[in-house]
Parts: structure tokens; sequence; C-alpha cells
């Protein structure tokens, strides 16, 4: 991370920068700042409420700008992607510069860098150095990893260190932050993400992609065989289930009833209980009043079949179960609709909402059309996906759980322990280091000496 | 007894520990301080009764769910974590000062949890989307990251309240922690934090995966974790740099917390999944 000078010529500056930590706060500020920006602006709405929200100029520049999708927008993948690259070159940069370091089949440890530590424990012991040695040298190579002892002038002294591997938390940090957007990648190239509706009873085998509103057709059929919706006394929503039959070539191969939070999966392709609603189906019981008589008589009726009235009143046909009925102009709700043909006269539209049972009074004609009773059917929102790319962005949790873990909570510490003749005892002298915490390490050579000196 | 009744007490001892341990602090009165320990701890153990509490009525409800599933319910539980991080620090540093400036944090917590008119403390029957056994772990471990980051907070700004004065040995200025100990505290607070919000996020996004197929929306409460996320991954690295020490590390720890209250608070006001929140 030194500053580049004029020979390393342009790949290092380059290199340099991108491998400078400097980089990555800028980078990580940034993306901080910018992603402040999606959670103002509502994400991927209808371009019509942004222009009456926005106006038409700021409509056309936040448009330019990739606002209304800003987490795709080229501009945030260039951060993202900066980001990437930066915490690999920095990574690679760092491994490298301590590969010495990191990679040490037997380490050597060197008495100079013990010499002037802050944190030393001096205690004197009545025994000679050769009976410490005998056992300060057993002690350590259980307590420690990797053990040295030298002969010094008066004495010996023992090496002892722990936790090298620790030095590579950060980079499984690193890693895992790679891994989560390699896995995310995977994901929007290879994967999709649709919706589909199912009314009970029936089977669909195209699902509608999310983001460009295409029809994807998926290599099995589901079957909605049944939906339920309960509720809390408060009236809040307690479950929906769904009763799904995933058909294969047209023979039931999987059954499952999906609830929210426990989805079915199916060839790499999960299904999600997303939302619901409700159909009139497509049979009812009509009323029929004759105005002239006041009699009333009642027919099943079903969508396309023809009821002929008595009293010569004519023939009614239900035609259709309409949405979100209009009824001169005016929005109605889901209504049922039909088609009247008097005995004298031209055929007309009968429109019956379901919200409004007596509204064909208004129309002031020979018949009353009423509707009595009619089954109400439910439909299924299911979100089908497939996602290829979970697996790795998973790895990269656990690796990032752990990195972090590693990285923040342990260290790879060093102790020496220098015994000389003193007398007809030995002076002890107790010294250690750690590349990170440095406040744990006084209490790691308190707790060694006091050890050492209990120990026989 | 019920469970709101002991919550609002705890809210009342809160703030009388948290008021004994200014008193020290500004009157140098250590006696004050070793009382506001007791009291913050009896505050502690009301507050964890309270909670165990609400636990069992919602079984008497019929509800059944871990009192982690609301507005109310995530401030308690947050009130909890500061408290549980404090002890912590106050035990391993053996100072009370902080106390100072952790206590009144969780004391206003609970003030907030009990007194809103806009938080209700029923016990509400648990949404089908929050029916889920990551429901505990993904509160849980958000709520004790926040702990750690309004502690890191506090420290952060006794910092500010030292900086420049860091020789002076007497005065309220004087019985702050060294400059040197308010540095690393920070930055221990900030790891530990930056581990449970990392954890936080992760099990929310196995259990978006779940509920509804994805691990990533970019919804709001998602996008302000993850801004609060680059924000005290900002700090960790710039720790790392020649000459961020201090000062501007404090800025970072506020600035950091500011995300947090506003992943908390202010994403409720914005559309998105998470908010069920505001019908707590």
């Amino acid at each position: 991370m030194a500053a580049p000078t004029s020979s390393d010529g342009l790949a290092d500056a380059i290199w340099n920068l991108l491998a400078s930590v400097r980089l990555t706060f800028v980078l990580l500020l940034s993306l901080a700042a910018t992603s402040i920006i999606g959670t103002l602006i509502p994400q991927n709405n209808d371009p019509a409420a942004y222009v009456s929200a926005f106006g038409e100029t700021l409509f056309r520049f936040f448009g330019v700008l990739g606002l209304f999708d800003m987490y795709h927008s080229w501009w945030f993948q260039v951060l993202m992607l900066l980001l990437a690259v930066n915490i690999v070159v920095c990574s690679i940069d760092r491994i490298s510069s301590q590969r010495h370091v990191l990679f040490v089949r037997r380490p050597r440890f060197k008495a100079d860098r013990f010499r002037n530590l802050p944190d030393r424990v001096v205690f004197v012991d009545d025994r000679p150095p050769e009976t410490l040695r005998a056992i300060y040298e057993p002690f350590l190579a259980r307590k420690a990893s990797a053990v040295q002892v030298e002969a010094v002038e008066g004495g010996f002294r023992v090496f002892g260190e722990r936790g090298r591997w620790t030095r590579f938390g950060v980079y499984a940090v690193h890693l895992s932050v790679v891994l989560l957007l390699v896995g995310g990648l995977i994901g929007s190239l290879f994967g999709f993400d649709a919706f589909v509706t199912i009314p009970e009873g029936e089977t669909v085998q195209q699902v509608v992609l999310r983001n460009t509103g295409q029809r994807l057709r998926l290599p099995f059929a589901i079957r909605c065989d049944d939906f339920e919706v309960s509720f809390y006394e408060t009236g809040a929503p307690k479950e929906f289930r769904s009763a799904l039959t995933i058909l294969a070539n047209g023979t039931p191969v999987l059954q499952k009833d999906i609830v929210v939070n426990d989805p079915l999966r199916y060839q790499g392709v999960s299904i999600f209980q997303s939302s619901y609603g409700t159909l009139p189906s497509d049979e009812a019981v009509l009323s029929f009043t004759s105005r002239e008589t006041g009699m009333v008589y009642t027919r099943d009726a079903k969508v396309g079949q023809e009821i002929v009235l008595p009293e010569a009143l004519g023939a009614f046909t239900l035609t259709e179960i309409r949405h979100d009925a209009q009824f001169r102009g005016h929005p109605v709700g889901d209504a049922f609709i039909g088609r009247l043909v008097p005995p004298n006269g031209p055929a007309e539209e009968i429109v019956l909402p379901i919200r409004f049972p007596t509204f064909d009074r208004m129309r002031r004609g020979e018949v009353i059309v009423a509707v009595d009773r009619f089954k109400q059917r439910h439909y299924t929102g299911l979100q089908v996906n497939q996602d290829p790319g979970v697996d790795v962005v998973y790895a990269g949790f656990i690796l990032m759980i752990v990195g972090c873990f590693v990285t923040f909570f342990t260290s790879h510490r060093q102790v020496c322990v220098e015994a000389v003749r003193r007398g007809s005892g030995t002076e002890v002298t107790v010294t250690g280091k750690a590349n990170k915490n440095k406040t744990g390490v006084a209490r790691l050579v308190g707790r060694l000496s006091e050890s050492l000196k209990a120990l026989r | 007894m019920t469970s709101s009744l002991l919550l609002s007490a705890t809210t009342f001892v809160y703030g009388f520990a948290g008021f004994l341990y200014l008193v020290a602090w500004v009157f140098r009165k250590p006696p004050a301080a070793a009382l506001g320990t007791w009291v913050a701890v009896g505050g502690w153990v009301l507050n964890a009764a309270g909670f165990g509490l609400r636990w069992a009525e919602s079984y008497r409800l019929g509800y059944g769910h871990a009192p982690l599933s609301n507005l109310y319910e995530s401030l308690v539980f947050f009130a909890w974590a500061i408290m549980a991080v404090y002890f912590y620090i106050e035990w391993r540093y053996r100072n009370r000062v902080i106390g100072a400036f952790s206590a009144p944090l969780a004391f206003l917590t609970m003030a907030y949890a009990s007194l809103s008119p806009n938080i209700s403390d029923r016990i509400q029957p648990l949404i089908p989307a929050l029916k889920s056994n990551w429901l505990i772990a993904h509160v849980v471990t958000c709520f004790i990251g926040y702990g750690a980051f309004a502690v890191a907070f506090g420290v952060g700004i006794m910092y500010l309240l030292k900086a420049g004065r860091a020789e002076q040995e007497a005065g309220m200025v004087g019985r702050l922690p060294s400059v040197s100990v308010m540095d690393e505290l920070m930055h221990r607070l900030i790891m530990f934090g930056f581990l449970f919000l990392s954890a936080g996020i992760i099990t929310g996004a196995v259990w978006a995966n779940s509920a509804w197929g994805r691990y990533w929306g970019w919804d709001p409460k998602e996008t302000w974790s993850l801004i609060t996320w680059f924000v005290y991954a900002a700090f960790l690295h710039a720790r790392l740099m020649r000459g961020w020490r201090g000062r501007r590390i404090a800025y970072l720890s506020i600035l950091g917390f500011g995300a947090v209250l506003f992943t908390y608070f202010g994403v409720n006001l914005l559309p998105g999944l998470h908010s069920y929140q505001s019908m707590g």
C-alpha cells in the first residue's frame, strides 16, 4: 500500500489503488450513502405513479440515473464490483506480503522480538534452571502448538505460540463477501423469480416472470387442490394453506400442503404461499320474480346454459362472472352477467353485482333477476422461483460468521519464557505478544507466570 | 400481576439507576454508582421477569409465541440487551462512569415502549409471515448487536467530551476513562455488535428465503440494515488507515448508531415487508 514511484508504472499504480484500505473505506461509505436513495424512492413502481409524484422533468432525470431500479442500475453494480475487486486485490496483496508469517511449517522464534515488550512478569524460583527446563518444556509443548527451546548463558529460553491460523480469519470474511456477490450473480443469471395464481381445482404450467411480465413454461404442472384461510378472533389472519399437487406429464408425483414459511420444493424450483383471493364459482342459484303475478321462481344456473322462464317471460342465460364489473360507468365489484331474451323485444344484458342483491329491481323489467346463493372459490397466489446461487450464498453466510468470530475474538499469540541462574535458584522472565487484542496479552502473561510458579 | 406492570416498573427502575450513575459521575460520589449498579441489576431482573411473564401470558391467551413480535416487545428486549452489554463492560473494565451513558439509553427505550401512545402493549397473535423458528434467532441476534452499538454510542459521546482535554485529571471530564481505554472499548463493542448485526442480517435472509423465496429483496428495512453494516464495516477498516484514531472514530460510532436508529424506527415510515412493526 506504499505510494507508487514513477518506475512502478501505471499497472502498479492501479494495483496499489485497488489494494488500498482507503478505497475500501470510500466504497463502503459510498454504498451506504447511495443505498439510501432506493429506500426513499419506491422501487419498480408504475411509471405513471412516478410522473405524478416527481413531475415529467425529474422523472426523466431519475430514469436516466436508473433510480427507479437503482440496486440493479449500472453504477450501483459498478460500485459493488469495485468493492469485490478491492477486497480480492487487497487480500492478495496482504497475503503475499505476509506469506512468511502465514505459511510456516515450523515457526522460528527470535529472542530480539521479545526484548522490549510492555507485558512482562519476572519472578524468582528457588529451583535451578536444569530442573525448571525439564518441567517447562513439556508444559509449554502441551499448551502451545509450536515450541522452540534454546540455551542461553546460565539457563535456557522456551518460546511457544498459538493461533497462527487465526490470521486467516479476515481473509475468510473477505472471501465470504465475494461468495455472496458470486451467489447473487449466479441467481440472477440462471434463476428466475415468478408468480402465478391458481383457482382451487385448477392446474397451471405457466408462470409469470416478475421483472419482465413474460410467461415461463415449467417442466411440470401445479394443481391447487384446496385453499384454506383461517383467522384469529381478533380478525388477524392465522394461516394460509394451499394443498398442491405436482404433475409431471399429467401424473401426480408430489403432494404437499404449503403454508407461509413452509414452501414446496421440486426439481430445484421452490413454490411459496404468497397471497390469496376469492372468485365466485360458475354456478349460482338465481331467483326470477314476475312483476305481473309476483310469483318467485328459483332455478339453478350454470354459465352458458339457457333457462326458459315460466309465464312466457323469455329465456335467461348466465354468460360470465365479471371481476370488477361496471354498470353504466360505475364500478360495482364482482358481478354475474346474464343475457335476458324477452318474448318480444331485443335481448338485454343483466348485471347482478354480488354486493347488491336487489340491484336488478332498478331496471323495472317484466322479470326481476336476483342471485340467491352462489359458491365461492378461492384462488391461491404462489411465488415460484429457482435460484441455483442460494448454496453459494449460504456458504458465504457461514464463512462470514465464522470469519468474523475468528477475526474479532481470537489472535496469534507468542510467549517467551527465559530462565537464568540467580544464586541457588532461577530468575524467570515471561513475555508475550499478539497480533491483536493487546490488552489480552497482559492477562495471558500473568496467567502463564502463575501456572509456571505452581508447576512442580 | 401482569407483564405490562412489571415492565412499566422496569422503566422507572432504569431511570433511577441512570440518575444514580449520573449523580455519582457529576458530584464524584462513588457510593451512588455502586448503588446504581444494584438498582440497575434489579431493573434488569425485573425486565427479564416481565419478558418471561409476557411469554407465559401469550400461552394463556392461546397464541403461544416468544415476545419478540412487535415494536413494543422488541423495545423491551432492546433495553434488556443494552443493560446486558453494559453490565459486562462494567464488570470487565471496573468502571461505572459508562453507566451514566448506558442506563439512560435503556431508560429511554423502555419509556418510549411504555409511554408512547403509538405503541400498543397488547399481546397479539402471530401473523402467518412471523410463524417461523427464525423469528427468535433473527430478533435476538439483531438486538444484541444493537445493544452493543448503543453502548458504543454512549462511549463515543464520552470520548468526544474528553477528546482535546485528555490531560485533565480533575472534574467530570477527568473522571471519564482514559482516551485509549475508550478508543479500545468502542472498537471492541463495535466488533461484537458487527458480528451480531451480521448474524442478524443473515438469519433474516435465511428466513426471508424460507418465507418468500428470496434471501434479499432490497426492502427498505433490509437495505437500511445493510447501510448500517456498511457504516460499521467502514469503521472497522478506518482503524487500519493512517491517522484514523480517536475523535473521527467516535464520530463514526455515533453515525453508525444513527443508522441503527433509522433501521429500527425510521423505516416504519417507509413502505415495506417489515411494516407490521408499526402495527405494534
